[in-house]
């Protein structure tokens, strides 16, 4: 039946299994020579695509930028140390996260421990930072409970706002294009049924209709739909000016494609995640040019510049334009209160992270009751960057394209 | 004799959570949850051959029944709702498939998972227009793990009743040969029904005891089917037929799991897919019956000698 014979498939086993006992025994010299920093991320699984995009490549970046800057002072102890990482994958799964953690701050003794990719796992691990004291910076949990959440568990920052942030943010932008007589009073909405597009559909259907919107077209599609010619052939026959996805990111690729097919160019046409990733412009190809969506960066700022250089020259790609600047400013804010402090204090850290004020490459950044309140809530792709069109405390860094260029055929 | 040695270990492994730190007792959660699904689903499944990926459906029902219910009413009582639930469920579902056999049963409990899922997703999406929710509950891991703890110790008392009463000797029949057992008199779809409803009980609460760790729920996160696939291989490698076959099933190869996401955080994919082929292959039967095997052929031989 088989060529294998069990006895050379167990001694192979058996070899392997004693090799990697080997190599994995433990280091006893605990004499500190680096800040261990741990964390467990989505590598494979329903997650890795995220993680893969905002959150591991900004772990790697900043453990880089750190260690090539010699480390991190810790004044009270009189030296300067390198970090180290335990990373481990949380393969997309909440029990998984949980325990990984567990893992990291009682075996593994790490000092600090940056959280996983999403909304549901960084909820899910708040409890376990909580109960062992690290300070937890969600860089890419969207919630509209932050406020209570960082009420519960006092060393939990939150980095990404809320559903109603983004919701708002694009009715009230939405409201002055139609002021000005730039679009109809007609608007569709697809989203997906998932967390981002139900929370986010749930803060904006109220408010388009409260801005006088007509919602012509307001339903949600299945996650893993792959065929949308459905929704845009029924919305294309609505007389739209505006087009709103609150999609995830094969959906968005997706629904530009088979916009362009279909030829309907409505003069905004929004997006939900994978806007702002680096591949939608080679997705999109010359399209890819007024779509408007989440997030956004400032195209003026040196430090955002640098910053692309950087993670482009260590990750081989951009970083995308909404949760993985934010992430990586989460990381400095990290370092920084650690510098202030000058030991390895879990609770002063983030006493410090709670109540200082940072230099980040989103500008000078002070948290508000643990929650990072400035933030980019719409984006559009001009001249290659995905520029923000609106933002939380400050103003536009650039006016908003409208009508976005027609659609160029698909060759 | 075996009452009080299993009532001495039930105390002592009640104890661990005093001596012990987050991490063991954050894997003693893990191993119970897994040892109470991998038990309940020999329950049924072993006697029955029936291979079922239904596991956690029933688990995300518990999980998703204490998300709805803990603000609303004591814990206890959501408990009970949960079991209920699985219960009523179990048993719509039992009458529908149980004539089913072999693969038909196998493809149909993958699909029911994924249509609870479905549903669930649906009624969140349309109904509520919430698809995450929040588990807030005063419940800690040492509670969670008595709870697991008490409920394995339910479990395995049940199989044990099952496997001395008409139930469990009637479901053997079946299991050897329906056509005989109809012969005999035996109300096949009434008896397999039962076991496959009480095993489902079971699943809805460990699921339901093991969702205040989440915090967050959403049907991605509990109705996982890696969780069903896991279940049914803890009960394949240590025996579905025997009382302790699935736990010993379970123990190790949750432990195996642990040590290789720590250590081999990259390669952890492949080589769970290499050892789920070679417990089929070298192991078809379970660990307790190769032991048994493996026992018998030093006897022969001792016997020859």
């Amino acid at each position: 039946m088989t060529t294998l014979s069990r006895r050379t498939l167990l001694q192979a086993m058996g070899s392997g299994a004693l090799a990697t006992a080997l190599a994995s025994l433990p280091t006893f010299a605990q004499d500190r020579t680096a800040i261990r920093i741990g964390y467990a991320v989505s590598k494979t699984g329903a997650n890795a695509g995220g993680a893969g995009i905002s959150t591991i490549p900004n772990y790697l970046l900043w453990v880089d930028d750190v260690n090539k800057a010699g480390g991190l002072e810790l004044s009270k102890l009189g030296v300067t140390l390198p970090l180290e990482v335990t990373e481990y994958d949380d393969r997309s799964s909440a029990e998984e996260t949980v325990r990984a953690i567990e893992r990291l701050a009682t075996q593994d003794n790490v000092d600090f421990i940056l959280p996983s990719w999403g909304t549901g796992s960084n909820l899910a691990a708040g409890p376990t930072f909580d109960r062992f004291g690290f300070p937890q910076l969600a860089g890419t949990a969207v919630t509209d409970m932050a406020p209570q959440l960082a009420q519960r568990w006092k060393n939990s920052f939150w980095f990404l706002g809320g559903g109603h942030d983004y919701a708002n943010a694009l009715v009230d932008l939405l409201v002055k294009q139609r002021d000005a007589g730039a679009i109809n009073n007609k608007v569709a909405i697809a989203s997906v049924a998932d967390g981002f597009g139900i929370d986010l559909s749930k803060a904006a259907t109220p408010a388009f209709q409260a801005a006088g919107f007509e919602l012509v077209y307001d339903k949600t599609y299945p996650l893993g739909t792959s065929d949308f010619a459905p929704i845009i052939n029924e919305v294309s026959g609505l007389g739209v000016d505006t087009f709103v996805a609150f999609s995830y990111p094969p959906d968005t690729f997706a629904l530009t494609q088979q916009s362009v097919v279909a030829n309907f160019s409505p003069k905004i046409f929004y997006l939900g995640v994978g806007t702002a990733f680096p591949i939608y412009p080679n997705v999109a190809g010359p399209n890819h040019n007024g779509v408007m969506g989440v997030g956004g960066i400032d195209p003026d700022s040196d430090a955002i510049a640098a910053y692309f250089e950087r993670h482009t020259a260590l990750i081989g790609q951009a970083p995308d334009s909404w949760a993985s600047a934010v992430t990586y400013a989460s990381l400095e804010i990290l370092g920084q209160a650690i510098t202030r402090v000058g030991d390895l204090d879990k609770a002063a850290v983030s006493a410090e992270i709670a109540s200082g004020e940072f230099d980040t490459i989103l500008g000078k950044v002070k948290l508000v009751d643990n929650q990072l309140r400035a933030l980019w809530t719409v984006g559009q792709w001009q001249d290659g960057k995905f520029v923000g069109l609106a933002h939380t405390e400050r103003d536009a860094s650039r006016e908003p394209v409208v009508p976005k260029p027609a659609w160029v055929p698909a060759s | 004799m075996i009452v009080l040695v299993s009532l001495l270990a039930l105390v002592a492994l009640a104890a661990v959570p005093f001596f012990v730190g987050a991490y063991p007792l954050g894997l003693g959660i893990g191993i119970l949850g897994y040892g109470v699904l991998a038990t309940a689903w020999a329950l049924f499944s072993g006697p029955t051959r029936y291979i079922s990926l239904a596991t956690v459906a029933f688990f995300g029902i518990g999980a998703y029944t204490v998300a709805v219910l803990a603000d609303l009413m004591p814990y206890p009582l959501v408990l009970l709702c949960a079991a209920l639930i699985g219960l009523v469920v179990a048993i719509l579902v039992g009458l529908a498939t149980l004539r089913l056999a072999g693969i038909y049963f196998v493809i149909f409990t993958f699909g029911l998972a994924e249509l609870v899922r479905q549903l669930v997703t649906y009624y969140e999406v349309n109904v509520t227009r919430t698809l995450g929710r929040y588990v807030f509950l005063p419940i800690g891991p040492e509670h969670i793990y008595w709870q697991l703890l008490g409920l394995l110790a339910i479990t395995l008392a049940l199989a044990f009743w099952i496997s001395r009463a008409k139930i469990g000797l009637a479901l053997r029949v079946i299991g050897d040969d329906p056509v005989v057992a109809s012969h005999l008199g035996i109300g096949i779809t009434r008896t397999k029904l039962a076991l496959f409803s009480l095993s489902a009980v079971v699943m809805t609460l460990a699921g339901a005891i093991q969702a205040p760790r989440w915090t967050y729920i959403e049907p991605s996160i509990v109705f996982n089917p890696t969780v069903s696939f896991l279940t049914v291989i803890m009960a394949l490698l240590g025996g579905p037929n025997r009382l302790f076959g699935p736990l010993l099933g379970a123990v190790p190869l949750f432990l195996l799991f642990e040590w290789l996401s720590a250590n081999f955080p990259n390669h952890y994919s492949i080589i769970l897919g290499l050892l789920f082929i070679a417990i089929v292959f070298l192991l078809p039967n379970g660990v307790l019956a190769a032991w048994d095997k493996f026992a018998a052929r030093l006897k022969n031989k001792e016997a020859r000698a």
